[in-house]
């Protein structure tokens, strides 16, 4: 194979971007809405928490663990907002504070068992997951009587959180929310970060191989924890837009969201093994995401049609990430 | 721990100068296997000390006490004449003891330049703004590895695509770029065609002459000899003794590598059947 092509085929977005132009082509040729401005910013808003999230869980995933807590953490924090504003009184920046450092405790948590125990982060986040799914619905009761936190809008501080985490711009004559340019500006961060700082080589190199990592230096131990701390940030940051956005929020919030988060970042060319991937391919997963859970309803199809779309999607892209990891691994082995 | 290094100390002082690193009586077990046991060992700035012994001898559990991944559950690991104890690779690297493992400890995955610096990355600008450089860390690995002979075509090439030796050369040709005081080699030559271990073999003479302390693993006493100061020669974790290298000619040790006697039954036993 020439250089260049061969160096463009590992590079790992490569399938999402050839993905989502299909999906976008697919969809633009048959219906008009989905192609309009307001249409595309329709389409954009799944996409943009989902991205969050995904770009978030792609750093975890090419670093070589996954968090099966990530989707669940997102319903803790957006009821920690809740009920610290409405049920302990506080000003709403003071309990979206608070969610934060919850989030980071909760993330810290995690990268701490798994590199003290040495076992499949796989196993440390699904009792995570569940412990949170419990104390989710448990303590929303608790303090509210009922599953769903309400009334945050009535909340001193709501009005500057609402124009950080809800509001809208205008673009080209549509009105996109502004959790589309939060994504946007994370997924460009990430990258920055992965490709051209010292962390991204150490977040590289301890997926790849974490002995191997830390016997040339790189603290591989502090690399994992701030990984999973970095999710649960993700996690606090779409929470809050949810809190903000909604208002209200219901106790199973997020629950079932990890596994999307994953599939994005697998479509997007994370490999499951860890030491691949990109923030913006797990980004472009997101996209295709989001594209496909409105564009199905545009087209009048049956929504069950969805989930079909997505896992031949996931199907497809696992494929071919396996070619490209065998071609630049095993190649000369 | 770490103790810092001070300043480098005069090569080849004779006598009273503390050894660069020395070992006193150091013992290791995994479990219930006793790895190693009773080794003694003194690595000199400006000398090659190379270990030998049959595999599974515990060469290489010995170079990971040295580099920090295990710690010695027995003796004393000196470094400069003070008692040190690495916690971790990363401090002894800090003190400037570079290694190239038996496996290399590279990611296949990530390019050539990448693997070079990992965990050393060169870094630009200021704050937030810090971040690799990696034209720089591009060029240095593209001229280290020309030095050494390897003509990488692309150095954003990933490991995994290079070939055994080449990786190999790679691995070398990155701790000697970082080896300030003592440079510890697994097995440097095990990959390589003839040229290729007399390129390694040659860096391993100029580091030396540089006032490095080398510490060279090898199954191969027509490497060690030439090259070497002085030997140690481990047989299941214990050590046969370390012989300077007027106290040993090549033959000698040789033989005593293999087990001596079993060598010479050995030699026996595959002579054609005398019918
Ligand atoms: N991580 C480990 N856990 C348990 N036992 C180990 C471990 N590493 C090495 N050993 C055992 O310790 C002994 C010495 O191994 P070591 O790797 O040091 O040998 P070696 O001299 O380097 O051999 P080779 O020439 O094959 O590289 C062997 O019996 C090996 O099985
Ligand atoms: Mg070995």
């Amino acid at each position: 194979m020439p250089g260049p092509l061969r160096r463009l085929l590992v590079k790992p977005e490569l399938g999402a971007l050839v993905g989502a132009v299909v999906v976008f082509a697919f969809f633009a040729v048959q219906s008009e809405t989905f192609r309009s401005p307001r249409g595309i910013a329709n389409w954009l808003d799944p996409a943009s928490t989902l991205g969050i999230m995904a770009v978030a869980v792609a750093l975890l995933m090419i670093g070589g663990h996954f968090d099966l807590s990530a989707g669940v953490m997102v319903g803790t924090t957006a009821l920690t907002v809740g009920i610290v504003a409405t049920e302990l009184r506080q000003n709403l920046w003071v309990a979206i504070g608070v969610a934060l450092l919850l989030a980071l405790a909760i993330g810290f948590l995690n990268g701490w068992l798994v590199t003290r125990t040495g076992l499949p982060s796989f196993i440390i986040t699904l009792a995570t997951f569940l412990m949170l799914q419990g104390l989710n619905l448990g303590l929303t009761k608790l303090f509210t009587g009922t599953v769903t936190v309400g009334g945050i809008d009535d909340v001193p501080g709501y009005g500057a959180a609402e124009w950080v985490f809800a509001s809208r711009v205008s673009v080209f004559g549509a009105e996109v929310r502004v959790a589309v340019l939060w994504w946007l500006l994370f997924t460009a961060l990430a990258t920055w970060v992965l490709l051209r700082t010292r962390f991204g080589n150490w977040v590289f190199a301890t997926g790849g191989d974490d002995v191997a990592a830390r016997n040339v230096g790189v603290p591989a131990r502090r690399t994992t924890i701030a990984l999973f701390m970095t999710t649960a940030a993700a996690a606090w940051f779409v929470g809050t837009t949810l809190a903000v956005r909604l208002t209200s929020v219901q106790a199973n919030t997020g629950i079932g969201q990890e596994l999307i988060y994953i599939v994005a970042a697998v479509i997007g060319g994370c490999l499951l093994t860890g030491g691949f991937g990109s923030a913006i391919g797990a980004s472009l997963g997101a996209l295709i995401f989001g594209m496909t859970q409105l564009g199905i309803p545009y087209l009048r199809w049956d929504a069950d049609w969805f989930y079909f779309f997505l896992g031949a999607m996931l199907l497809l892209a696992v494929l071919a990430n396996r070619l490209v990891r065998r071609y630049a691994e095993a190649a000369r082995r | 721990m770490t103790t810092r290094p001070a300043a480098v100390p005069s090569r080849n002082e004779p006598g009273n100068a503390a050894p660069l690193l020395e070992l006193r009586d150091v013992g290791k077990d995994y479990g219930t296997v006793i790895a190693l046991d009773g080794i003694s060992a003194t690595v000199r700035a400006g000398e090659v000390t190379c270990v030998l012994g049959d595999n599974g001898a515990g060469k290489s559990t010995l170079i990971k006490v040295l580099s920090g991944v295990h710690r010695a559950d027995r003796g004393q690991v000196l470094l400069d004449g003070r008692p040190v104890a690495f916690g971790s690779p990363r401090e002894a690297l800090d003190a400037g003891i570079a290694t190239v493992f038996q496996d290399l400890a590279m990611i296949p995955l990530m390019a050539i330049w990448r693997n070079f610096f990992l965990g050393a990355e060169p870094t630009k600008g200021r704050g937030p703004f810090r971040r690799f450089d990696s034209a720089r860390a591009k060029d240095v690995t593209r001229r280290e590895l020309a030095a050494m002979g390897i003509d990488i075509r692309d150095p954003d090439q990933p490991v995994g695509t290079l070939s055994g030796g080449e990786r190999q050369s790679v691995a070398i040709a990155r701790a000697v770029h970082f080896g300030a005081r003592v440079l510890i080699l697994d097995e440097p030559t095990s990959a390589l065609g003839v040229k290729q271990a007399g390129v390694v073999l040659r860096y391993v003479a100029q580091a030396r002459d540089r006032g490095v302390g080398v510490v060279l693993i090898t199954h191969n006493p027509h490497h060690a000899y030439p090259v070497g100061d002085r030997f140690l020669v481990l047989n299941r974790g214990r050590s046969l003794g370390e012989f300077g290298k007027s106290d040993i000619d090549r033959d000698e040790l040789t033989r005593l590598m293999a087990g001596g006697a079993e060598l010479e039954a050995l030699a026996h036993e595959l002579e054609r059947p005398a019918d």
